[in-house]
């Protein structure tokens, strides 16, 4: 009797090849005779081009061939808006290879493809680029002001897109209210830095025509719509495979990046293979950013601390281009009113062009900045109302019988109403404050004050809408010879485990071991139905279209095996690779033995098959083999479509100490309550977030990505951008709570982003708090590095 | 009184090298970095570059037992020495390292990429210490900070050590 899968602690089919050496990225790819390339990049923020010398370049042995714009033909057009939405007004995007301006340090210039990355890269050294610098203003609150310098000459304003959304009567709840609070927060820029960069690989095969493309993205599908279009291909002659990438948590949802139109160029015009592998300062200047945004956030209270109305007013930074659309404020817009009720809420936004790396998003994508806003503006009306942060939030939440709560006219990233589909909130936050036991902390925090300790506790809730349609697909056929189970579906994995939990699902449909379930995904030679890896929507989308594919290959395994074992399909149960007559004791049929039963054949090659062969006993018939409808062997293909998003929940806490001599930050706790619905894999889960939680903590403490004012990125290396390394993480301690959700066969929602999105305002909140002594104004910015909280107390003129 | 060295960059060199217990005779340009060789010339790809500037340890492989960064070494520094690398982690029978078989059993991985350079510069840790099975978590933390990995939150790989530590003790 095969145990449930789903739920249980797998270990990863993934991790097998990975631990020894074998995984296979991009760069791991053997390719005999490929080139490779590099580009050319710009060391400037804003100018005319006024000319490209590549002489020096050609003449270099072993370069091959140098592309500008002007070698690209019909490939010199302008990339694609990827999600068009009609308050993007003035909606512009990259060139391939820029033209005759330059829009910010990075942008791709030129294309070098030699026959080593060696001489590639010394060839780079070698073109000449003259440049005619425009001004250019960095800041993008002083970019959306009247009079800034212009990144588009032909953008008034700065202003990509701009919209107002409103859910509800703002004014009249604002107007109704005995309390307004209001606050300005900032966060600041920041970058995903997965651990491979990117990376793209391409060969063309002149005897067939068709181009594989090798690249570390999570968009293999979208890739290929966009090649086949650049390119006039049909659509089966590109091939786009993500193989094993390294990280993605956002960015490499963004397509086509200037390598993903050069790498194939190249390969089909010099009918060789050519790779390219970004090196880690490029990915700083070239990989898309995230996070800049400055939120005016007002709430509109009862003095009993009922939260009547919201209005929000932001800007956003999307960079110099605006190729993925307005998701990520649209995303931020949406989840401004977090968990509470707040039947008011106006939320309004600008999008504004800066010359700096285009904005796509990046693990959280708008939330991380919401979640701030929200949050230190609940902090402030609690302090405002004398109410306890933890009761004004119990106040406000949406309860679980108000379910399905939804915001009406707040459209979401899917074009659909925010509905928050479930959630016991309010039990979420007890079981925090239980974890972190409030009387015994005050009474420790009052003890460490007495001493010139500074002890503090922060608290953050958040709300996720996960699981985004428009749909996924799933294919299931159980493999005749082998007997173990193939699985598709159009998505990519950087490092989620979806071999694991996908074969989870399959196996308890089909009584199968787990490692005989072999998921092949992100290959559009295997499966090319479906969207992308994006929004926490993996397990949930495609989790639930495999498990209803999974079905329908029970159904038919179900029948078969009756047929075979002469019973009645009541009665066979599935279990260990087996069929068999429930109660009878005999051992019944191999899922091989009904797979290759179901294929009528007419060789034998193997033992197996003689079974299924025409003149075989079994397999005779008195009409067609394969009745009308009917398919061969056991093979499914189902899709889900969510009738909305999914909304997953949380709350954090931590206890930090801030030492008062180097303001350096200690975290005695962090704990995290958290809400994905069922859980396929508790292990995978708890290490979504945990390494969430540490991209939010470097979010929160360092991870700010450094213009001066010409434009120029300071801290694009791994010695200058800090990220976390063990010393920086605490242990996090994880409570879970399982609300299934109504929407999907398997009341899943998603978590992959779940773990970033509180953090800054966690730690900020928590700083705050243990700095009360010093009677400081409050914090309003993210990430807060002990320097900043030195000049923070420095210039109140506070000091303890 | 100056000697100036005119360095040749594509100059090239021999070099005697043990790699993974096998002994490699080539010849390279005088500039290739050891991590370029082994994936290039060797076909060891299971050897990553992270950030090539010797800051995130996801090239760690062993020079003569001692974890080193192959992103930051030529491979004429290595000859006359050994190298090993994740390919030669595992027992010729395929029975994985201690470190191997932790990092599976407590997820210590997610996309795998930095995992070969942290797993390197465990196994060098666990030849150095004997007392990483009962160490603190602050130890263990202190230890691995020359590694980045940005999917686990360290938290399962500070866990994998004290297996992989446990597991070595029992194999003595």
């Amino acid at each position: 009797m095969s145990t449930r899968q789903f739920g249980a602690r797998v270990q990863r089919n993934e991790d097998q090849r990975l631990v020894t050496g074998k995984g296979r990225y991009v760069d791991d790819i053997p390719l005999t005779g490929a080139l490779h390339g590099a580009f050319v990049r710009s060391s400037v923020a804003h100018a005319r081009i006024t000319g490209v010398d590549v002489s020096r370049a050609l003449a270099l042995p072993g370069v091959v061939k140098v592309y500008t714009h002007a070698d690209l033909g019909a490939l010199d057009v302008q990339m694609p808006l990827l999600i068009p939405h009609p308050c993007i007004t003035h909606g512009r995007t990259q060139y391939p290879l820029a033209r005759d301006e330059v829009f910010h340090v990075g942008q791709a210039i030129a294309f070098i493809v030699a026959e080593d990355r060696y001489i590639a890269e010394d060839a780079v050294s070698l073109v000449e680029v003259g440049y005619e610098m425009l001004p250019v203003e960095v800041d993008f609150e002083k970019a959306a002001e009247p009079g800034a310098p212009l990144v588009h000459h032909d953008v008034p304003g700065n202003i990509a897109a701009h919209l107002v959304q409103e859910s509800g009567d703002a004014d009249a709840a604002f107007a109704a209210a005995d309390h307004i609070t209001s606050i300005k927060v900032r966060v600041d820029r920041s970058t995903a830095a997965p651990m491979e960069c990117l990376a793209t690989a391409a060969r063309w095969d002149e005897v067939t025509g068709e181009l594989t493309v090798w690249d570390g993205t999570q968009a293999p599908i979208g890739l290929r719509g966009a090649l086949a279009s650049l390119f006039e291909l049909d659509e089966h002659r590109v091939r786009v495979i993500a193989p094993d990438v390294g990280g993605g948590f956002g960015p490499k949802i963004h397509f086509p990046y200037a390598n993903e139109v050069l790498v194939p160029l190249a390969s089909m015009e010099l009918r060789r293979p050519v790779k390219w592998i970004e090196d880690r300062s490029e990915n700083f200047v070239h990989m898309t950013h995230e996070r800049g945004q400055i939120h005016e956030i007002e709430l509109a209270a009862t003095s009993d601390g009922t939260v009547l109305g919201l209005r929000n007013r932001f800007l956003h930074d999307t960079g110099a281009f605006i190729p993925y659309g307005i998701a990520v404020a649209q995303v931020a817009a949406c989840q401004i009113a977090g968990p509470y009720r707040i039947p008011n809420v106006r939320v309004e936004f600008s999008c504004v062009y800066t010359p700096t790396v285009p904005v796509t998003p990046y693990r959280g994508c708008g939330r991380p900045q919401a979640n701030f806003a929200i949050e230190r503006a609940m902090d402030q009306l609690a302090e405002e109302l004398g109410i306890d942060r933890f009761e004004l939030r119990r106040r406000n939440f949406i309860q679980p019988e108000e379910f399905p709560y939804t915001r009406p006219n707040l459209i979401f990233a899917d074009g659909l109403a925010v509905t928050h589909d479930s959630g016991e909130y309010e039990k979420a936050l007890t079981a925090l404050t239980d974890a972190l036991d409030l009387a015994a902390f005050a009474k420790e925090q009052r003890e460490a004050w007495a001493q010139g300790r500074y002890l503090g506790l922060g608290v953050s809730f958040y709300v996720e809408g996960t699981g985004l349609g428009p749909y996924e697909g799933g294919h299931v056929r159980i493999h005749p010879i082998t007997g173990k189970i193939f699985v598709n579906t159009g998505l990519t994995t950087q490092g989620q485990g979806h071999e694991t939990v996908f074969a989870q699902i399959v196996a308890d449909q089909l009584g199968a071991r787990v490692e005989d379930i072999i998921v092949v995904e992100g290959d559009t030679g295997v499966y090319d139905w479906g969207v992308a890896t994006f929004a926490s929507r993996a397990a949930v989308v495609s989790g639930s279209a495999i498990h209803k594919a999974a079905v329908l290959a029970r159904k038919q395994v179900i029948n078969a095996a009756a047929n075979m074992l002469e019973a009645d399909p009541d009665d066979i149960e599935l279990a260990d690779g087996r069929a068999f007559v429930v109660g009878s004791g005999t051992a019944g049929v191999t899922l091989a033995e009904v797979a290759t039963a179901s294929n009528p054949l007419r060789y034998a090659f193997n033992k197996a098959a003689q079974s299924a062969t025409q003149f075989a006993p079994a397999a005779r018939s008195d009409g067609p083999s394969l009745g009308e409808g009917a398919h061969p062997g056991i093979e499914a293909t189902d899709y889900y479509s969510p009738p909305h998003a999914t909304w997953a929940y949380g709350v954090h806490g931590a206890i930090v100490e801030v030492d008062p001599a180097t303001y350096g930050i200690k975290i005695h706790r962090y704990v995290c309550v958290h809400d994905c619905g069922n859980m396929i894999n508790p292990m995978i889960v708890e290490g979504q977030i945990a390494g969430g939680v540490a991209q939010g903590m470097g979010g929160a403490f360092y991870e700010k990505l450094d213009y001066d004012e010409d434009g120029t990125l300071r801290n694009a290396s791994f010695m200058d951008f800090l990220i976390p390394y063990a010393t920086e993480i605490p242990h996090v301690e994880m409570i879970h709570q399982e609300t299934p959700s109504p929407l999907n066969p398997l009341g899943i929602k998603g978590v992959g982003e779940a773990g970033t999105i509180p953090v800054a305002q966690v730690i900020v909140s928590a700083i705050e708090d243990a700095l009360k002594p010093l009677d400081l104004p409050p914090f309003r910015m993210t990430p807060l590095s002990p320097s900043l909280i030195h000049s923070h107390i420095a210039e109140s003129g506070n000091r303890g | 009184m100056s000697e100036v060295t005119v360095f040749e960059p594509d100059e090239p060199v021999v070099v005697e090298v043990e790699v993974n217990g096998e002994p490699v005779t080539a010849e390279v340009p005088s500039r290739m970095l050891l991590s370029d060789f082994l994936r290039q010339r060797l076909g060891l790809t299971g050897t990553h570059v992270g950030c090539e500037h010797g800051v995130c340890g996801a090239c760690t492989v062993h020079i003569d037992g001692r974890p080193a960064r192959s992103c930051l070494t030529l491979v004429a520094q290595t000859d006359g020495r050994s190298v090993r690398t994740v390919e030669g982690l595992a027992c010729a029978d395929g029975t994985l390292h201690p470190v191997q078989r932790a990092f599976k059993e407590c997820h210590a991985l997610q996309c795998g990429f930095c995992t070969p350079g942290f797993m390197m510069a465990v196994a060098g840790l666990l030849d150095e210490r004997d007392d990483l099975a009962t160490a603190d978590d602050e130890t263990i933390r202190e230890e691995i900070s020359g590694n980045v990995c940005r999917c686990t939150g360290y938290m399962n790989i500070v866990s994998a050590v004290k297996r992989a530590a446990e597991l070595s003790n029992e194999r003595g």
